[in-house]
């Protein structure tokens, strides 16, 4: 038996605007660039796929599902920029073969940093969560995958999630492969499931590569690659970011073809189903235990935190960024915590990102900036006025 | 190979970057003949000097030895490099009453004494019609030569050796005067690209340059980087200098194509949110006078030094002091300051119109006329350690892998094509 899980990670920042030392006021983000983006890719990718989805949905009958990880910053920016994403989102929703994971309302790495400010965010994105669909999260995934045990242990603490998942890394591995279903370490309850990322990269990185040795990949190629799971895992788990179709792979390389024809040749092979997380937690028990004592994520090849940690600046960024959390929070100040909250987003921090920097590769896509340094500065920029905003509402008070 | 200036009579870049390219080019094995317009006393005025490599070694402080497989050759000629007319005419007319006055020795700030001559282009002629002379003896396959005033010259040897003429470009009239150009140099710059077999740019923002104002054929244009020269270890015996203030350097003629009134608009605004930085301009240039009253005007005048022309240990020396560089260029073909800037561990900010930002990743890039990001990087540097450190750290190790070797290497390859051709 394999049960084919999908889970799209859809995910938008909220870009700050250029913002220098002499800048003055509390305007840190730069709301036309952001609600360009998020109509772009809405059109590009968010419509398209979610009324495809949607149509295999209807045409399976229940027999495909999957599930989305939509972080609250973009449903903020979708509601206010793209309502019409959201009414197709409210339709997949409906469909009841949707399910919809929990995580960091941010996108932060604040589990990193401060656990208090940690749990905050993801029960603001469990309400978040309800609220727009009617669902209860029961399943977790951290910012980037980012994960260990110490981070299960706390998901299980919390009391409301069957199942957590990561990234299915060699490392943690070893000998075993990640289509089965485990137990993170030092867990009684929580469920792990490891992302497949060799199947996962071969649809979002090398889809549209004319150099790899699989080009093309069609839809039956495919399904024959998940066949040859039965008997060696139950579970094949696909984690993708959602901007895969039609941004990352353009439509044009067929990616929405191929994912319309997917379901159909998956689901020819009578063993075969497709499940959501929750589900998968549901079905499976753990055939082992899995290890985590450091870091993990799914970000580059190294599979570790030093895309958004890796150098000075990225450290001494978030090492003040979190440093002000109590003046923030003693302001009591919605719309000064609420900053502080956005300046949390990974990606504030990958931009400053300096590995690959020489080369110019995948970091480069996603940056709005020319150089690491200049959104480092423009980001302790930010961060300094916001620090100043706390001071003045302290003097304020006293007066 | 045809130059006009060379360490340690140098006033800008050129010489430098001739010295690092016949060194590296002498260690492949390349033999080179460098001849060079030098001025000497009087009694030789409009001989041609041929000095051996060895009687050249008594006149610098450079060791020479250093230099395998390169000769040299001077002509007697007042040439300067980055001379206007004007400028050379209020030097000779300088010269004259100090000759009047008795006042008799070398002038040791720029270049050697100059004695003879009345117009630039009658000079350039000169030197054309000298160094065609040279080319008798017929003893090379390739004429390579540097720059505007060195192209008459190029294309006489070319014409009467019948060998291959490279023109090599370091700096455009454009770069020098802006729009106001110099008929007469870009006339003579136009006819040295058009006539020469291959052309050599320096970046791919003075290929643009090239191509789009003289009307090159792009396949005729090859970009060929500076490198830097290692400047060895240096013992890091202290400045003895006591320093609660920061400083930020001004390294480069004070001329137009450096933007130093961008530099000083950009110090009045840091000052604004800092105190205790200090703003250093080093150089010398035409517009010096006027920089010093726009400190001045700008209520700065307290917060910025000018220390004038400097070379050699005093240029290490403010390196030494230094937290940051700043190079805000109008217009710059190269720039290879910003690069002995991050030799000396000072971290860069570089100007987006110049030809080192294409081989440095690791800078703060700034439009030059945007004073404002200019102070906001600047405060940035000052404020934020991390940054600081990052900037030196990497721009250090990239600065590593630019060597003269690769630049000449290339030129190798280009004479090569242009031996081929012909």
């Amino acid at each position: 038996m394999a049960s084919v899980c999908f889970y799209f990670q859809v995910h938008q920042p909220v870009r700050l605007r250029h913002y220098t030392v002499f800048d003055k006021n509390d305007q840190y983000f730069d709301d036309y660039k952001n609600a360009s983006i998020c109509r772009k890719v809405a059109n590009k990718c968010y419509l398209p796929a979610n009324r495809l989805l949607l149509d295999i949905i209807r045409r399976f009958d229940g027999r495909f599902r999957v599930a989305y990880s939509i972080t609250g910053v973009l449903l903020e920016q979708l509601l206010s920029f793209s309502p019409e994403v959201m009414s197709t989102f409210d339709a997949l929703a409906e469909t009841g073969c949707v399910e919809f994971l929990a995580e960091t309302y941010y996108h932060s790495l604040s589990f990193l940093y401060s656990r208090d400010e940690f749990v905050e965010q993801v029960n603001k994105h469990i309400e978040t969560i309800d609220y727009l669909f009617g669902q209860k999260p029961r399943v977790f995934r951290n910012t980037e995958l980012i994960y260990n045990n110490d981070l299960a242990a706390l998901i299980e603490s919390m009391g409301n999630f069957d199942a957590i998942m990561t990234e299915g890394a060699d490392h943690i591995l070893g000998l075993r492969n990640p289509n089965f279903v485990y137990r993170p370490k030092g867990c009684s309850k929580l469920k792990l499931l490891l992302k497949n990322y060799s199947l996962s990269d071969d649809i979002a990185f090398r889809f549209s590569n004319r150099d790899w040795s699989e080009w093309p990949l069609t839809a039956d190629k495919f399904a024959r690659w998940i066949n040859d799971v039965n008997g060696n895992g139950n579970v094949v788990n696909l984690f993708l970011d959602y901007e895969t179709f039609g941004e990352h792979q353009w439509k044009d390389t067929g990616i929405f073809d191929f994912m319309r024809h997917l379901p159909e040749k998956i689901l020819k092979h009578p063993d075969n189903d497709f499940k959501t997380p929750g589900e998968i937690a549901q079905s499976y028990e753990p055939v082992d235990t899995v290890d985590v004592p450091h870091l993990i994520s799914w970000a580059d090849t190294e599979r570790d935190l030093s895309a958004w940690l890796g150098n000075a600046m990225q450290s001494n960024a978030i090492h003040e960024l979190y440093r002000l959390e109590k003046k923030i929070k003693k302001t009591g100040d919605e719309r000064i915590i609420a900053d502080w909250r956005k300046l949390q987003a990974s990606d504030h921090f990958y931009y400053m990102c300096t590995k690959y920097f020489a080369d110019g590769d995948v970091h480069k896509y996603f940056n709005p900036y020319d150089s690491p340094y200049d959104s480092y500065i423009n980001f302790m920029n930010v961060l300094d006025n916001l620090h100043s905003r706390c001071s003045r509402q302290r003097v304020a008070y006293s007066v | 190979m045809l130059g006009w200036e060379f360490p340690p009579f140098i006033s800008g870049g050129l010489g430098t970057a001739c010295y690092g390219l016949t060194k590296a080019m002498g260690q492949l094995g390349i033999k080179v003949t460098f001849v060079l317009p030098k001025m000497v006393d009087s009694k030789y005025a409009t001989h041609v000097n041929l000095l051996s490599s060895d009687s050249q070694m008594s006149v610098g402080t450079l060791k020479f030895g250093e230099l395998k497989n390169v000769a040299f050759r001077t002509i007697n000629s007042p040439l300067q490099p980055y001379s206007t007319p004007g400028v050379y005419q209020r030097r000779i007319e300088e010269k004259l009453r100090q000759k009047q006055d008795g006042i008799v020795g070398t002038d040791g700030a720029v270049f050697g004494g100059i004695d003879y001559g009345s117009n630039m282009y009658a000079e350039v002629q000169r030197y054309a019609a000298v160094a065609a002379q040279l080319a008798g003896d017929g003893q090379f396959d390739i004429v390579h030569a540097h720059d505007w005033m060195t192209y008459p010259a190029g294309i006489a040897v070319s014409a009467m050796s019948g060998k291959p003429l490279i023109v090599h470009v370091h700096s455009t009239e454009f770069d020098r005067s802006g729009e106001n150009i110099n008929q007469m140099i870009y006339d003579i710059e136009r006819e040295g690209l058009h006539t020469a077999d291959k052309v050599i740019a320096v970046s791919y923002f003075t290929r643009n340059t090239i191509i789009g104002r003289y009307g090159i054929s792009g396949e005729k244009v090859e970009v060929v980087h500076n490198g830097v020269e290692r400047n060895g270890n240096w013992s890091l015996a202290e400045t003895g200098i006591d320093k609660d203030e920061k400083i930020v350097l001004f390294l480069g003629r004070i001329t137009m194509q450096k933007g130093p009134e961008y530099f000083l608009h950009a110090a009045k605004k840091v000052l604004e949110v800092m105190d205790n930085v200090k703003f250093v301009m080093v150089g010398a240039g035409d517009l010096m006078h006027r920089a010093v009253e726009m400190a001045a005007e700008l209520g700065i005048g307290h917060k910025v030094l000018f220390t004038g022309f400097l070379r050699g240990e005093d240029v290490r020396k403010i390196y030494k002091m230094a937290d940051l560089y700043v190079m805000p260029s109008v217009s710059e073909p190269f720039g290879i300051a910003p690069l002995e800037a991050l030799e000396n561990d000072v971290p860069v900010i570089i100007s987006k119109q110049s030809g080192v930002s294409e081989v440095l990743k690791h800078a703060l890039k700034v439009d030059f006329w945007d004073v404002n990001e200019i102070a906001n990087k600047v405060v940035a540097v000052l404020k934020h350690p991390p940054l600081e450190v990052m900037l030196r750290n990497y721009g250090g190790f990239e600065v590593r892998r630019l060597r003269w070797k690769d630049s000449a290497r290339k030129c190798a390859k280009i004479y090569e094509e242009a031996l081929v051709a012909v």
